[in-house]
């Protein structure tokens, strides 16, 4: 049912209380009435009115003398001031004293009707607003942001310092760190935050692709673009949008990157109009953007734009105990979602999960305990419930073989492990080319173990 | 079926309420009826403003009438007022017996100069509906087409519907299981 709007009216004529009553009352409203100050200073501190109307001249304390004493109570209080004689500088006394506006009597009908409308509409849309407000903040809250460690508590300090500036933001750290949570937090912790984040994944995109992804099209502008569509930059107007995986884009993109950066124009595929848009760029990378410079693949003026103020994401292994505060964290969101009652982790899982390498970092982390969760039927996560490729690693025994050649067997071994028996990115990590990595899998007689 | 006595006040000439009888019972579905009520209204004229208060005669209406089970609508020829507004088309008692009409402000000459005796009598139906329900404990309805919109201009008045919307008429059927 609709909600009724509640009236207070304020006159010290009886007659004139009674009509605006009768008057009102057929229109829906809920009403109260006072004949002077006093009664309605009293029914304002035990009852919420959505607009009140005030005669300006009454024996006692005066319509424009309660109008600041309730202002003072709530400034964003309607009020409407009634009086029998026009005067232009009561009535920008009035104003200037915060009502909402100002009308002789007699009224016209129709001009008490709108106005009351008028006044009572733009209440509801300032209420509706502070509501939504209220509730996009609580949707769009940065999730599983938590750590306590001096490391994360310098990141916190760099995120505040940032979002209240529209400085272009460089954020470095391993995969998994959460790159796109500190992004997130900068655009929700500034100006921008009722202005949409758009998150663009570079690395995610061909080349041709990215580029309409970024700067929109036009109808026509190749094969399949059957549809004018806006861009990236474009959807971020007033907001923010983060490049995530920026190291990964080609040099051409580079340099209409960088005009866009630098004008804050750009023109859809196959288009001719340029396009203006207000946009933050947050740009994110696990690469090292100054090894690529050197090598050619990253544009040094590109860098440089884009490397202003840069915030560096510790791997999760070298965040102490915030390894076990995040695994509260997700144990407490997955273990509600499931409907589970899991309150705790063993001691041994604690131990483990605090010397574990964590190579996936965050997200590993919260995919671990998602499956232990689900696989957990005790109120407590034990180290069986931890998945295979953790248990794995923390179950390796200490090296006590003491041959190169044994100690190069395990430790390319658990190279292989962590990165899932992915052959190109092990070798890469053990900075050998693929075919010795080959042979010496081949040599060590060693297997994927699932 | 509930009776609606319509009550000419001081009103000679009762040809325009003859003829919208029909059209009113076909849209309300209620039992219309006229009986002229010979009332003096003199205490309700205001000399400064040269209107009628109609609170004031709704008041008189009640006292000539307080033995009636029935609905009366007092029809008037006079402008009418309440003291804070500068007109009113007409006033109810909110889930009361009696209401008030003024034909007044309805007929076209006092707007265009133009004389439009089709167009009072469609006005003098809409208000008369509209008056009725607030007596049947309705309130002003958000709904266009319904009469129970609120009419504060003559424009309001022509724009809104004849009839009562589908919710207003479960209301008054609800409340007073008429038909």
């Amino acid at each position: 049912m609709e909600k009724k709007n509640k009236l207070l009216i304020v006159d010290d004529e009886e007659i004139v209380r009674q009509s605006l009553k009768a008057w009102f009352l057929e229109d829906g409203y809920e009403i109260d009435i006072a004949e002077d100050a006093e009664v309605a200073l009293r029914l304002y501190e035990k009852n919420k009115y959505d607009l009140i109307l005030l005669d300006i001249k009454m024996p006692g304390m005066s319509g424009m003398e309660l109008l600041v004493k309730l202002k003072e109570f709530d400034p964003e209080a309607i009020i409407i001031l009634i009086t029998a004689f026009a005067s232009v500088s009561s009535a920008v006394k009035a104003l200037k004293n915060g009502a909402y506006d100002y009308i002789t009597k007699p009224i016209d009908p129709d001009e008490l009707s709108h106005l009351v409308k008028n006044a009572l509409n733009q209440k509801n849309l300032k209420d509706e607003n502070i509501q939504l407000k209220t509730s996009i903040e609580e949707i769009i809250k940065p999730d599983n942001l938590i750590g306590e460690s001096p490391k994360m508590k310098e990141v916190y300090s760099l995120i505040s310092t940032v979002s209240q500036t529209d400085t272009t933001v460089l954020i470095l750290g391993d995969s998994g760190t959460g790159k796109e949570l500190v992004a997130k937090a900068i655009h929700l912790n500034s100006k921008r935050k009722y202005f949409p984040m758009v998150t663009v994944n570079c690395g995610a995109l061909p080349e041709s692709i990215l580029e309409s992804e970024l700067f929109g099209h036009e109808k026509g502008a190749f094969t399949g673009a059957h549809y004018k569509r806006k861009g990236k930059f474009e959807m971020a107007n007033g907001g923010t949008i983060f490049l995530d995986e920026i190291g990964t884009i080609s040099l051409k993109v580079q340099i209409e990157l960088l005009r866009v950066i630098e004008t804050k124009e750009f023109m859809r595929v196959g288009g001719s109009e340029s396009i203006k848009s207000d946009f933050r760029i947050i740009a994110a990378t696990n690469e090292n953007l100054q090894d690529l410079v050197s090598s050619g693949q990253f544009r040094e003026d590109l860098f440089y734009r884009l490397n202003v103020f840069n915030i560096y994401l510790p791997p999760l292994r070298e965040r102490g105990n915030d390894i076990i505060l995040l695994a509260e964290y997700f144990l407490n969101k997955y273990s509600s979602a499931m409907n589970k009652k899991i309150s705790s982790f063993d001691k041994e899982a604690i131990k483990f999960m605090k010397e574990y390498y964590w190579p996936g970092n965050v997200r590993e982390l919260e995919n671990a305990i998602e499956r232990a969760v689900v696989v957990c039927h005790k109120d407590k996560i034990t180290l069986d419930d931890l998945p295979f490729r953790v248990l794995k690693t923390v179950n390796e025994e200490p090296l006590t073989e003491r041959s190169l050649e044994a100690i190069e067997k395990k430790h390319i071994e658990k190279i292989l492990n962590d990165n899932n028996w992915n052959i190109s990115k092990s070798a890469e990590e053990l900075q050998i080319d693929r075919v010795t990595l080959y042979n010496k899998i081949k040599k060590y007689g060693l297997r994927k173990n699932n | 079926m509930t009776k609606v006595i319509l009550a000419p006040i001081n009103i000679d000439n009762l040809q325009l309420l003859d003829e919208i009888i029909p059209d009113l019972k076909n849209i309300s579905k209620l039992d219309f009826v006229i009986e002229p009520l010979k009332i003096d209204i003199s205490e309700a004229y205001s000399v400064e403003r040269g209107q009628y208060h109609s609170t004031t005669i709704l008041k008189l209406m009640i006292e000539n009438i307080s033995n009636q089970s029935s609905k009366v609508v007092g029809i008037v020829k006079n402008d009418l007022f309440i003291p804070v507004l500068t007109y009113v088309f007409g006033e109810a008692q909110l889930n009361g017996k009696c209401s008030l009409v003024s034909l007044f402000r309805l007929h076209e000459e006092f707007y265009s100069g133009k004389s439009d005796y089709e167009l009072l009598k469609q006005r003098t139906i809409k208000e008369i509906l509209h008056e009725l329900g607030h007596n049947f404990g309705l309130i002003h309805c958000k709904d266009w087409e319904c009469v129970m919109h609120s009419s504060s201009a003559i424009e309001e008045v022509d724009i809104k519907g004849y009839r009562y919307c589908k919710l207003c008429s479960q209301r008054i059927k609800e409340t007073f299981e008429i038909s």
